[in-house]
């Protein structure tokens, strides 16, 4: 059955790539998502892959070329980060828009400037809005599994949407885990082969990306919203069966010691396992702490994440990127919208932390417990704290 | 050039690919062009647009002129779209996902989408050799937009963004030699055509067609609403840019390149500009400007025939 290797996490999430039998990848290098897309290459060199591998000469033209593959029905992959996500974003609109399945892993990295190669989540926040489903994987397992859980759900013919893996670069990327893999057989049966709603054909000639009149633009537009909220049902589906498969259990919102909780804490990525000890170190202290966090970042589980707040009183938000000028930071922008029509709207204290990298460490976040803590006997919220940055 | 006698028009299929009742403007070259080129391709084809008048006319929906699969993404990526269509029929032929049996894959940008914002992408598709022939409609200005210049602007034209000013006559640079830059990529087959040439264009698609890997043609192809000139008149001009060798026809296939018409003279350049609203400012300077650019180019472009011919044999 399944066996534990150690393995980078970059390359337990390119084999889990190739297991899932991608037709058409399409790649440019960009740190630290690198090692993925060199060992794709490497298994379609060696002749291990059957899959075709486009060495593009920009990430413009890499998810320019995906979208031709997907059109004409390929299973496709790409991989970025930063930089690179940046200079697609033109073409990132286009992929959902054209209903293209298309799955991308993106290696979350600070944007330059100044140029940083190192973890936060600039990247990603900077593309909400493209209209791709988006989720966070929180360490190389979690980036084996859920990578054939993206191709699941961007071509289940309910969503046929783009979808984005997330993961923290370098502490995740190139972090060196113990990773249960799964076999082919439990590939092939979580993953069927992909059948296109639509395709590109000589046979049945049809037309992609029509001009969109101002007849049409608007209900095209709200169709596609549309498409993505109900993407959310898909993606619990989905990983009801991938639980079935492997037995381990994901879900769009998690938490963690969050249920008799008087403060939680919110945050995406990596650093939740950071914030774990802090909460283990607390509650071994009789200290009421606890993690909710969603994994589904888009379509935003709204209900989903109130249900798990249940009557907590006060919530702390982490946010790993700037919005700047904003009246709050994407993370807890969302969050604190999300939270206004709640009937149970909790006292919410911001912290900006782990920019470009910056280390936060256990203790740091049993600080901002403490505070959270101290927040619920005053009742009074603090202003957004910029944890561990110099003047 | 030596099938022209047999080539007859009765040969030429009935069949539109590219619709009659697209939004082009009266005498528009560029649509004559797809017409053409989709004559020659035939229906196993699919077409990647950028965006520019020829995706604009041809795709507001629900009128749809495209007989062929066709798919339009954004403005600079024509090319690398294409090469995701190329890779994903590849794959899925090898597979047996789908058919097998020759797909050609098209990929069609204007000059300002071609020479300009697209020429990484298209610089990109050439160097992998993917098997796409490019087609560049060139009218000589960002015509969709406007009438703004662009690379293939040709010197002292005058359009919105180098309009003929009072100190500034125009256009101030010469235009980019696109089918060199794409025979530098060391590719199949570059060809340059012009619509009023529709024989001789067919055929180069065909033989474009018939090649494996990356092909480009440079397809002159004026237009009247850009080029301030009469809708009848635009054969005439893609016939005289011929004739005068401003836009000299030939090809270049395994490092050898040939001259597709046998000129015995040129045609002063003035018969050609004097019908164009674009270059009514121009003084007897200015057109012995392009005049000696263009003798100097067009005897480049011979001799380089000539010695590539002698080097081959
Ligand atoms: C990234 C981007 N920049 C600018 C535009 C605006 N734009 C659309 S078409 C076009 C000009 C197209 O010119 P050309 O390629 O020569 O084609 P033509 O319209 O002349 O047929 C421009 C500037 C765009 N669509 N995308
Ligand atoms: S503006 Fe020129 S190129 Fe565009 S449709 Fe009209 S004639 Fe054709
Ligand atoms: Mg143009």
């Amino acid at each position: 059955m399944a066996k534990r290797k150690g393995i980078e996490s970059s390359i337990a999430l390119a084999d889990s790539v190739a297991m899932c039998r991608v037709d058409a990848i399409s790649a440019y290098p960009i740190t630290p998502q690198t090692h993925i897309v060199e060992h794709l290459s490497e298994w379609v060199n060696d002749g291990e892959l059957d899959a075709e591998f486009l060495p593009v000469e920009s990430e413009h033209s890499a998810m320019s070329a995906a979208c031709g593959m997907s059109a004409v029905g390929a299973r496709t992959f790409t991989a970025t980060s930063s930089q690179g996500l940046a200079l697609m974003h033109e073409i990132l609109f286009l992929t959902p828009s054209l209903r293209l399945p298309v799955v991308m892993a993106v290696a979350n990295r600070a944007l330059a400037g100044p140029i940083s190669i190192w973890n936060d989540h600039s990247d990603i926040m900077a593309e909400r809005d493209i209209g791709w489903v988006q989720i966070f994987a929180e360490n190389g397992q979690e980036c084996f599994d859920l990578t054939p859980l993206c191709f699941k759900v961007a071509e289940d013919k309910r969503v046929h949407l783009p979808m984005i893996l997330n993961f923290d670069g370098f502490i995740v990327s190139h972090m060196i885990e113990p990773i249960e893999y799964w076999t082919q057989e439990q590939f092939d049966h979580y993953l069927p082969p992909f059948e296109p709603q639509i395709r590109l054909d000589t046979r049945a000639p049809s037309v992609m990306g029509a001009v969109g009149v101002p007849e049409i633009y608007y209900e095209a537009k709200m169709a596609q919203h549309n498409a993505l909220l109900d993407s959310k049902a898909v993606v619990v589906e989905a990983l009801e069966s991938l639980e079935k498969e492997i037995g381990r259990k994901y879900n769009i919102v998690e938490s963690y010691r969050a249920d008799d909780a008087d403060v939680v804490m919110v945050l995406l990525g990596s650093l939740v396992e950071t914030c774990m000890t802090a909460v283990d170190n607390l509650r071994e202290k009789g200290l009421k702490v606890g993690i909710v966090r969603p994994r589904l970042w888009r379509p935003f589980p709204k209900e989903e994440f109130i249900a798990a707040l249940g009557n907590i009183p006060v919530l702390g938000i982490c946010d790993r990127s700037f919005t700047f000028g904003a009246a709050h930071h994407p993370v807890a922008s969302e969050i604190k919208s999300a939270l206004y029509d709640s009937e149970k709207r909790p006292i919410i204290c911001e912290y900006m932390i782990g920019i470009g990298g910056r280390d936060i460490r256990v203790q740091e976040f049993e600080q901002m417990f403490m505070q959270l803590l101290e927040v619920k006997t005053t009742g009074k919220a603090l202003p957004i704290q910029y944890v561990g940055v110099r003047s | 050039m030596e099938k022209f006698n047999v080539f007859a028009s009765k040969l030429i299929p009935e069949a539109e690919l590219f619709s009659p009742g697209h939004k082009a403007c009266q005498g528009c070259a560029p649509a004559l062009a797809l017409r053409y080129l989709l004559k020659a391709a035939g229906p196993n084809s699919m077409v990647a647009n950028a965006t520019g008048c020829m995706e604009i006319i041809s795709s507001a929906y629900p009128d749809m002129a495209w007989g062929v699969p066709w798919i339009h993404v954004a403005f600079e990526n024509a090319a690398a779209v294409a090469g995701g269509l190329e890779s994903g029929i590849k794959v899925l032929q090898r597979k047996g996902k789908i058919d097998k049996g020759h797909i050609n894959v098209i990929a069609i940008g204007g000059d300002g989408g071609t020479f300009d914002i697209g020429l990484q992408a298209l610089s990109g598709m050439l160097e992998r050799g993917q098997d796409v022939l490019y087609l560049c409609y060139d009218n000589e200005a960002y015509m969709n937009t406007g009438i703004q210049r662009s690379s293939g602007t040709p010197i002292f034209a005058s359009t919105t963004t180098s309009p003929a000013g009072k100190s500034v006559p125009g256009q101030r640079t010469f235009k980019k030699d696109l089918a060199g830059i794409a025979a530098a990529h060391n590719v199949s087959y570059v060809a340059t055509a012009s619509v009023a040439y529709p024989f001789d264009f067919m055929e180069k698609v065909k033989k474009a067609l018939a090649t494996r890997g990356s092909k480009l043609i440079h397809i002159f192809a004026p237009c009247p609403t850009g080029w301030k000139s009469q809708p009848k008149d635009i054969i005439k001009l893609a016939r005289l840019a011929v004739q005068t060798g401003i836009f000299p026809l030939y090809e270049y296939q395994g490092g050898v390149y040939n001259m597709s018409l046998d000129l015995p003279f040129l045609k002063p350049i003035k018969t050609y500009l004097k019908i164009q609203g674009r270059y009514r400012h121009l003084t007897d300077d200015m057109i012995n400007i392009i005049q000696e650019d263009l003798n100097l180019r067009y005897d480049w472009l011979k001799g380089l025939a000539a010695l590539s011919q002698q080097e081959a044999k």
